[in-house]
């Protein structure tokens, strides 16, 4: 029988490691799939509880937060399309056009 | 040791794994590929938590459409030509590293504290991990969010179709 929080603590690893890509890689398509990484562990941590707690309403969200990741995919990758058809380049040090 | 257990071990170690090469690769499809292993690893275990449709659409949505779009895009900006990005190890990534580590340590310490342990029910799990039973959440509780979705969708879509588009203007 596993436990809980055998469960809460692998997605909080996967966060973690999704989130240090987050601040660590400069490559935007990384940072994209380090930031899809992040949402999964947490749809883990959610289906964890609607199966301990016997609710089916966390796998409801887990609907949500796919639907946002895909939104989000077609969006931000739009968005790296575009910047590198402007800069040649997605290294996200050099795209510093909003900095002032 | 249970099969169980045995399962959750064999994937949490792959999930772990596969999660710190997406991370570390170079080559942004090799870090694609590992993320779909990841996402594979993650759908075995909704099925040892009774989340059958959860895991199916998992490997549907996630590991089908959202990575094909992620691979397409790869290899539509044909990075391989592109010069080496740079990212030495740095005072930064040290920082990074010792922020993550402590945050992954204050989560863990929340986690294990002593609060009452549920212990899964294996019936009513299985039966709240069916399509019947999310869909009746989905379009009773949820079904306004559930609306809500298609315009998020739609939005997406031409969002993206704006911004991907030649000219701006």
């Amino acid at each position: 029988m596993v436990p809980l929080s055998s469960y809460l603590i692998l997605s909080a690893i996967m966060f973690i490691i999704g989130s240090l890509g987050v601040v660590t890689r400069r490559n935007a398509i990384i940072v994209f799939l380090s930031i899809e990484l992040m949402l999964n562990s947490v749809n883990l941590t959610l289906v964890a509880f609607s199966a301990f707690f016997g609710d089916a309403t966390g796998q409801a969200i887990v609907f949500f937060v796919m639907t946002v990741a895909a939104a989000e995919a077609a969006v931000g990758l739009a968005i790296v399309i575009a910047l590198f058809r402007r800069k040649q380049t997605v290294n996200l040090d050099e795209i510093n056009i909003m900095k002032w | 040791m249970t099969l169980e257990e045995i399962l959750f071990y064999i994937f949490a170690a792959g999930g772990i794994l596969s999660a710190l090469l997406v991370v570390t690769r170079r080559n942004p499809i090799i870090s694609a590929i590992y993320l779909i292993v990841n996402f594979f690893c993650l759908a075995g275990m909704y099925l040892t938590l009774h989340a059958q449709f959860i895991a199916v659409i998992q490997i549907l949505v996630y590991a089908g459409a959202i990575m094909v779009l992620f691979v397409f895009v790869i290899m539509l900006l044909n990075l391989g030509d592109e010069r080496r990005l740079r990212d030495g190890f740095t005072w930064k990534k040290v920082v990074a590293g010792g922020l993550s580590f402590g945050v992954l340590m204050e989560l863990i310490y929340i986690i294990i504290m002593p609060t009452g342990t549920p212990s899964i029910d294996m019936e009513r799990a299985t039966n709240i991990g069916t399509v019947e039973a999310v869909g009746q959440v989905l379009f009773t509780r949820f079904l306004f969010p559930f609306e809500v979705t298609s315009l998020l969708l739609t939005a997406a879509i031409v969002g993206a179709v704006i911004l991907a588009k030649k000219n701006l203007d």
